[in-house]
């Protein structure tokens, strides 16, 4: 019923649903760093009023490093190099998995310091909300990258490897972009 | 949702076809289908099924309303101990009227509305097989159902369901103590909505990316039918709406489940003091509201885009406007992002930011008066047939306007300070969301009936059904704007304590029995629906003599939609009664070489050599 030419229409088309995906998302993000905004415009105490853990600088590293061989992977990918393809993955991932550790040491710094999420400046009740809702989205980028990577492993069609390296890869820019974003955010506010 | 697996009895003549390809299943067929044309029945069956229920809630609440000294045992014999001695219990009145709202806005006029058409129209419309991610699609009507069936549980729980209204303002809905809808049911609540939510955005991202990516040959932007430009605004508004909605609700969650104060503050409950500090509560409206406004034109929009393509297809005329129609749809989704603060101007706000807000609001009326025009021009002197779906296209223009100038009044700050929270405001959205938009839903019902289920409804069962539901819903709500004018406050249980209040109380018995009147009118409606669907007439490939692709598409469906190749696309979709061509329309797939006797110049938009071709054509047969 479908010749190959409508199957390359439909790839393209859910493709696209990856970056509505992230637009949508990104509008999550927006409306907690407005709630901010909102919230600590209330009353002169009410701001973050914390230095923030110096963790959030090695993790933001690991996030732009991760970036970088997430992107290697798909370079490698379009080359042919399988192989290659499959390692950088591999750091990928793992990259991934030291953020959300890095992130975890650094709500412990965070408590230490007596920021607590439960808190009546609910400024600093934010940056959990931020953090947490920043690891869900990583949970879920890491997901991606392991179905890319079990693509790889089952060795499927390029076509297929392509799409879901692709998928994955907006996705992970996109939640290392937000990172960022958060991370200046909170800096600017600290 | 007994319908979802029964309905489209004329399934069974053409299920030979689909075997050649691949086995279908009654479980992929009719449960876990991925054809669009399957899900968009579910989505209608099963928003009809929670219309019902919610009509049914508000006519309890309207029985409560119009005679409070009352008992009705048999409400007791229902509802035990939510209506004690016969009398609804204030408790269960503020959980009827919330769940009323929650359902008619989200679950019917959402999803009901949007799911439907945009599911069954989309694909259909442009000429694409199906949506961009058909699984994505199932999901997306699972997680709706799911959401269902969560609020309605909410009727199950020992406490009731939530009861701080559709809005779930805090501090009711974020202390599980305050009243007894605040919790377990609240609970529920929220995570029908999570559901929902997600459900709606897996719906819009489909909408969106199909239309962008998936148009047949020759179907560029401006040669869509209106229908798909309504239906691809409002899943923009849905993608950029609901997120915000979501993270309003993580943080009610916290504060709900884990003692944040994002909020609370200064709370007395129960005679203790709580320990939260430094909350607002203001921060949950601009987040409910950042959404809940465009919420209110992902309602309005899909129902003015079915109207635009009812009326034009029954007027038997172009539609007035195609291009301003189109900007007007943008020029309301864009406003529709700068205009939540008028929900608010009673919160304390910056009466300079007051101003802004109510600039922004008043300018949404620019937009919505053009369409109103347009309605009406394309409608004069056209050769009008009033089918059912026709009428409610008609009545959806009606309710527009009644409903849209008293949203003047409202949007000014001034005035509403007066007017805030009176049955003037629910008067106001009654009519210009609620009845126009179940109008413009129940349009597009009539309308597609024969595609979806390839039978025709019964037309005089609609015109009885149009007429008293037309009328009875007037009746229902506009007394409701002079209450609003007296300083009557909405969601109050009972008149008699108040003695401004009481001599409304005759007012509502008159409201009541037309919402009973009108709630029977729906009978001839399911009736109409329901038999239509196994008994109804057989309709033709194409019974509107319409332009859009969809009639091209043969009666019976098939996965895929068109056998063989999509059709191509040449022109507008609203050529009618053109003149020189022999029939009063010109499907879209009808290239410009077939109807040389009719072409106008604009047609070729510039194209020198189709010019040309002209020319010589009327020099030769003058």
């Amino acid at each position: 019923m479908e010749d190959s030419s409508e199957d390359r229409v439909n790839v393209k088309a859910r493709k696209f649903l990856m970056w509505l995906v992230v637009i949508s998302s990104s509008m999550l993000f927006a409306g907690w760093t407005s709630g901010f905004m909102v919230y600590a415009a209330g009353s002169a105490d009410q701001g973050l009023k914390v230095i923030l853990p110096d963790v959030f600088k090695y993790s933001t590293a690991a996030m732009i490093v991760s970036s970088i061989t997430m992107h290697m992977a798909y370079l490698s990918a379009k080359r042919l190099q399988f192989d290659k393809q499959k390692i950088y993955l591999i750091l990928t991932i793992l990259l991934g998995l030291l953020f959300f550790v890095l992130q975890v040491l650094a709500w412990r710094t965070l408590t230490e310091q007596g920021v607590f999420l439960v808190n009546y400046n609910a400024s600093q009740s934010f940056i959990y909300i931020f953090t947490g809702a920043h690891l869900a989205h990583i949970i879920a980028g890491i997901g991606a990258l392991v179905n890319a990577l079990t693509g790889r492993l089952k060795n499927i069609a390029q076509v297929k490897n392509l799409y879901r390296l692709e998928m994955a890869s907006i996705f992970w820019h996109f939640i290392d972009i937000v990172w960022i974003y958060l991370y200046v955010f909170l800096l600017l506010n600290q | 949702m007994s319908g979802v697996s029964t309905h489209d009895s004329t399934a069974v003549h053409h299920d030979d076809h689909g075997h050649e390809h691949h086995k279908e299943t009654f479980i992929s067929k009719y449960v876990f289908s991925q054809d669009h044309k399957m899900i968009a029945k579910q989505f209608l069956i099963t928003g009809i099924v929670m219309a019902v229920i919610a009509m049914l809630l508000s006519l309890l609440f309207r029985i409560q309303l119009a005679w409070p000294d009352k008992d009705f045992p048999l409400l007791e014999a229902f509802l035990g101990k939510w209506a004690e001695g016969g009398r609804i219990s204030p408790d269960f009145y503020l959980a009827l009227i919330t769940i009323h709202g929650t359902i008619m806005v989200f679950f019917v006029l959402t999803a009901g509305l949007s799911g439907t058409f945009s599911n069954l129209l989309i694909p259909l419309q442009i000429g694409a097989r199906d949506m961009a991610s058909p699984f994505v699609n199932m999901l997306s009507y699972w997680f709706f159902f799911i959401a269902c069936v969560i609020m309605m549980s909410s009727f199950f729980v020992q406490t009731g369901p939530a009861s701080s209204g559709w809005t779930v303002y805090p501090p009711l809905s974020a202390l599980p103590t305050a009243i007894a809808g605040s919790g377990l049911g609240m609970t529920l609540w929220l995570i029908s909505m999570v559901l929902f939510v997600a459900s709606s955005l897996m719906g819009a991202l489909n909408y969106v990316s199909t239309v962008l990516n998936m148009r047949t040959k020759g179907m560029d932007l401006w040669k869509m039918p209106l229908t798909i430009w309504a239906f691809f605004l409002t899943a923009i508004l849905g993608i950029l709406s609901f997120p915000v909605l979501v993270s309003g609700v993580v943080l009610l969650i916290f504060d709900r489940s884990f003692g944040t104060s994002f909020y609370l503050s200064d709370i007395v409950l129960n005679g203790n003091i709580l320990p939260n500090e430094g909350g607002s509560p203001i921060l949950w409206q601009h987040l409910f509201w950042f959404l809940g406004h465009p919420e209110v034109y992902i309602v309005i929009l899909p129902a003015l885009g079915i109207t635009s393509e009812v009326i034009a297809t029954n007027a038997r005329k172009p539609i007035f406007g195609y291009h301003a129609m189109v900007y007007s749809l943008i020029g309301i989704a864009v406003l529709s992002f700068i205009v939540w603060g008028h929900h608010m101007f009673i919160t304390g706000m910056n009466p300079f930011l007051g101003g802004v807000f109510m600039i922004t609001t008043l300018i949404i009326a620019v937009p919505s008066a053009v369409k109103t025009f347009n309605y009406l021009a394309t409608l004069w002197r056209g050769n009008l047939r009033f089918t059912p779906a026709m009428l409610f296209a008609v009545g959806l223009v009606s309710f527009f306007i009644s409903g849209g100038l008293t949203g003047i009044f409202l949007g000014n700050a001034a005035l509403d300070i007066n007017l805030h929270d009176t049955y003037f405001v629910v008067a106001h959205f009654h009519l210009v969301m609620g009845s126009a938009a179940i109008f413009g839903m129940l349009s597009g019902v009539y309308h597609w009936f024969p595609k979806m289920f390839g039978r025709m409804m019964d037309e005089k069962l609609g015109y009885l059904h149009f007429w008293l539901t037309f009328i009875g819903a007037y009746l229902v709500f506009f007394p409701m704007h002079f209450m609003g004018i007296d300083g009557v406050p909405r969601r109050y249980y009972a008149f008699t304590e108040f003695e401004f209040m009481q001599q409304w109380l005759t007012v509502n018995v008159f409201i009541t029995w037309a919402a009973i009147i009108s709630a029977l009118a729906q009978v001839a409606f399911l009736w109409n629906f329901f038999h239509s669907m196994y008994y109804g007439k057989k309709t033709v490939q194409n019974p509107w003599d319409s332009n859009t692709l969809e009639w091209t598409a043969p009666v019976e469906h098939y996965h895929g939609n068109w056998i063989g190749e999509i059709p191509s696309v040449y022109r507008w979709p609203y050529d009618y009664s053109k003149p020189g061509h022999n029939e009063d329309f010109i499907p879209q797939t009808t290239p410009f070489s077939e109807t040389m006797s009719s072409n106008l110049p604009h047609d070729f938009e510039g194209n020198a050599e189709a010019e040309r071709i002209q020319a010589e054509w009327l020099i030769q047969n003058p």
